[in-house]
């Protein structure tokens, strides 16, 4: 009995002190949600919900997306006028993880939200928001799946075929390569949509690809046979539509092998020159089509990096710059729109829906962004290159 | 409840316990006293609850630790929701549709459970385990490469290529589009219809284990000699139930899936099969009672534990640890038992015994 009794205060104890650490960790983080409860009746802020990895395999990407949108939340609050309240769900990376990470959102009484991070929980995050008109605007969610017939769901990245065909086009249009292999992850909405309008293109486009392999979630550590495929047949050029962790891997088992062709990303691959222990120069040469450049020189992106480097301790990627753009946009649009925090999550549903197709926004990812009413986003995309372990503009 | 044997009444008390819940829960909702978040999480508990109950089936009552039920879950989820967007037309009643769809999903599984079982069951002990974990595996891969679209024509199925090469006519739709999974189910399932299948799934589970075959089944299980001996046909009470626990998984994948408006084929891999096989360990093997709270609190638990941010999947780990101790603690056993002398009059105390087994 004595030693049950033990076990019982211990754990009791254990989960005293995590609850301690939880609670200074959100409380620090500016928006804790027990000053919200006590705002509640006031109302003077906009609840801001969003859910993303925060914890497993994908985490980077959720905690860019909610950090940038942090930094947006904290200048606006203290610019006065329109206030946010953020807050931001994990939901690992799984449909069923974040819909009740949603649920959860809406328990804390959410007004708008940013949708999911990543596309698959972004999809059923989005049919959850349909359904209960609140409206979305999702900072990195690129399947079609997301937005497609919810009139009420926006995205601020560029859509995955959207990619695709300009991958295509800018090789051509800038004679990158003759002979294209092709990389991509099989079991992956994002990968796999890019590659299929990246091959419907470069076939219009009479551009050679000749070599097509792909990796899984499983196999995504060795790529000896894809570099390989891609070796025998020529290719000059490989298009890597994925995340950089496993891309970093194959510019590493490539230059193991000495082959050293050139390599073109898409948005996914923005983050691999801050990736832990990855030797930079690997990446040398790389040329990725991102919105969003860490390294350019205007005013806006500079304080953006700074403030985002002092608070997190490492260089924004395109996911942060997707995330704080969010928040600003919903600023313009709910500014536009004339809403109050004390408005109904429907009634501002149906005001953005107005307003969203009508606003023009400037952000970190792009000048004079505009939307159609179906949620996609028009903006150009930009070529970068790695030069000395940082992104230079191609054009 | 004299009359009643011990079984049956075991069984009437398992039945009144999950009704009793469903009642409590629905007026809950009804008076708009439950949560969001508890809301959104009915049907994927009940799923859950469904796939404990029907694993125990297999390890718990036939003995064969099975480590790829999400396999099954797989194919009932497919092929329930391929079902259901074909059917839409054919069946506009949703819940006819939902129905038809879900024993069409079990019926696949249950398919798939006999063909997996036929060369696996001839296997025992750690070897069947791994081998029900290569099937699990080769179930995700499988639907991972396929394509499935329908229209005018009917389905059109493709593998390993992609959906354009489905050659739909105008205004066909593609339903399964590889690893992308399904996208844009019409959420059908509802709280009312898990329970129902619940309560299905203890029909079948109890009355089986109740059952001639079911004590030929534990025969099986506690000593395979000497059920051999005794003439028992080793192959087809081995299949009865295996076949049977697949069947049931697959209508809880249909449940599931048409909960969300998407699923795709990594979700059900080997780490949902630990994670049923966990429920089931948990409330204890061959305790179908058990089964369904243990699924029900660990599917609620790490929601619980959300406001602990990043701790709370290492909480829920120790948690696990903490309660799989406790369980299998003789001294905590042993207090319990007090107890249950102490505060229960005897006569009832020897219903609750034999419910214990239930």
């Amino acid at each position: 009995m004595k030693k049950i009794f033990c076990v019982f205060i211990s754990f009791v104890l254990i989960i005293g002190l995590l609850s301690g650490c939880g609670g200074s960790d959100s409380a620090s983080s500016g928006d804790d949600n027990s000053t919200g409860k006590n705002e509640e009746p006031v109302a003077v802020a906009f609840k801001l919900g969003g859910t993303g990895p925060l914890t497993g395999g994908a985490a980077i990407y959720g905690n860019a997306a909610k950090n940038g949108a942090q930094i947006a939340v904290e200048e606006i609050n203290a610019q006065g006028g329109i206030k946010f309240e953020l807050k931001y769900e994990d939901d690992e990376h799984d449909a069923e993880k974040a819909v009740n990470a949603y649920n959860k959102l809406k328990d804390w009484g959410i007004q708008i939200s940013l949708g999911s991070v990543t596309s698959t929980p972004g999809v059923a995050t989005s049919a959850e928001t349909f359904s209960d008109r609140i409206f979305a605007l999702t900072p990195s969610a690129s399947a079609t799946a997301v937005i497609e017939g919810k009139d009420n769901v926006y995205q601020m990245c560029f859509a995955d075929p959207n990619q695709g065909s300009a991958s295509a086009q800018y090789i051509v249009d800038k004679k990158l390569g003759t002979k294209i292999a092709v990389i991509y992850k099989n079991d992956d909405v994002y990968s796999k949509g890019i590659y299929n309008t990246f091959a419907s293109k470069a076939k219009e486009l009479n551009l050679e690809i000749v070599s097509t392999t792909t990796f899984t979630e499983d196999s995504q550590t060795d790529f000896s046979v894809q570099l390989a495929d891609a070796k025998k047949n020529g290719a000059d050029l490989i298009f890597l539509p994925m995340y950089y962790t496993p891309a970093s891997l194959i510019l590493q088992q490539a230059k193991s092998i000495g082959y050293d062709p050139k390599y073109f990303g898409v948005d996914g691959m923005d983050g691999i020159l801050t990736l832990e222990n990855f030797d930079t120069s690997l990446a040398e040469g790389v040329m990725l089509l991102t919105p969003f450049n860490a390294d350019s020189t205007d005013e806006r992106t500079v304080s953006f990096v700074k403030k985002y480097k002092e608070l997190f301790n490492e260089t924004p990627n395109q996911f942060a710059a997707d995330g704080y753009d969010c928040v600003y946009a919903y600023k313009e649009a709910l500014e536009t729109a004339g809403c109050t925090p004390d408005m109904s999550a429907a009634d501002i549903c149906e005001k953005m829906v107005e307003a969203f197709p009508n606003i023009t926004f400037d952000g970190l990812t792009g000048e004079g962004v505009t939307w159609a009413d179906t949620g996609e986003v028009s903006k150009s995309p930009k070529g970068m290159v790695i030069e000395n372990g940082a992104y230079v503009g191609m054009d | 409840m004299k009359i009643m044997r011990k079984a049956s009444r075991s069984k009437v008390i398992t039945y009144g316990l999950v009704a009793i819940a469903f009642i409590i829960v629905q007026l809950l909702i009804s008076s708009g006293n439950i949560s969001s978040s508890l809301q959104g999480q009915l049907v994927p508990i009940c799923a859950y609850v469904v796939m404990a109950v029907s694993l125990n089936l297999t390890v718990g009552v036939l003995g064969e630790l099975s480590l790829g039920h999400a396999g099954f879950m797989s194919v009932g989820a497919f092929t329930g929701v391929v079902a259901c967007i074909s059917l839409e037309s054919i069946i506009p009643f949703t819940i006819l549709r939902l129905t038809v769809s879900i024993i069409i999903g079990a019926f696949s599984a249950g398919v798939a459970g006999t063909l997996i079982g036929i060369p696996v069951l001839r296997l025992e002990g750690d070897y069947l385990a791994i081998v029900t974990l290569a099937f699990g595996e080769i179930i995700k891969n499988i639907t991972n490469c396929l394509y499935v679209g329908v229209d005018k024509a009917g389905l059109h199925v493709n593998f390993l290529t992609d959906a354009t090469s489905l050659n739909l006519s105008e205004g066909g739709r593609v339903i399964i589009d590889g690893p992308m999974g399904i996208s844009g189910i019409t959420k059908l399932s509802t709280f009312a219809m898990g329970f129902a299948l619940i309560m299905v799934t203890l029909f079948i589970v109890l009355n089986l284990i109740d059952s001639r075959s079911g004590r030929a089944i534990m025969a099986l299980r506690d000593n395979r000699i000497a059920a051999e001996s005794v003439g028992i046909h080793v192959t087809k009470y081995k299949l009865m139930a295996f076949a049977t626990s697949a069947a049931l998984a697959g209508a809880a994948g249909a449940l599931y899936a048409m909960n969300y408006s998407t699923i795709i084929a990594s979700k059900f891999g080997f780490n949902t099969s630990i994670l049923i096989l966990v429920f089931v360990v948990l409330g204890g093997l061959g305790n179908i009672r058990g089964s369904i709270i243990a699924a029900t609190v660990l599917t609620i638990l790490p929601e619980m534990l959300r406001q602990f941010n990043n701790y709370r999947m290492v909480i829920y780990a120790i948690v696990l640890v903490l309660i799989m101790l406790a369980t299998n603690d003789d001294n905590l056993k042993g207090f319990l038992s007090n107890l249950r002398n102490r505060l229960l009059p005897s006569n009832l105390r020897k219903g609750k015994k034999g419910a214990e087994n239930g």
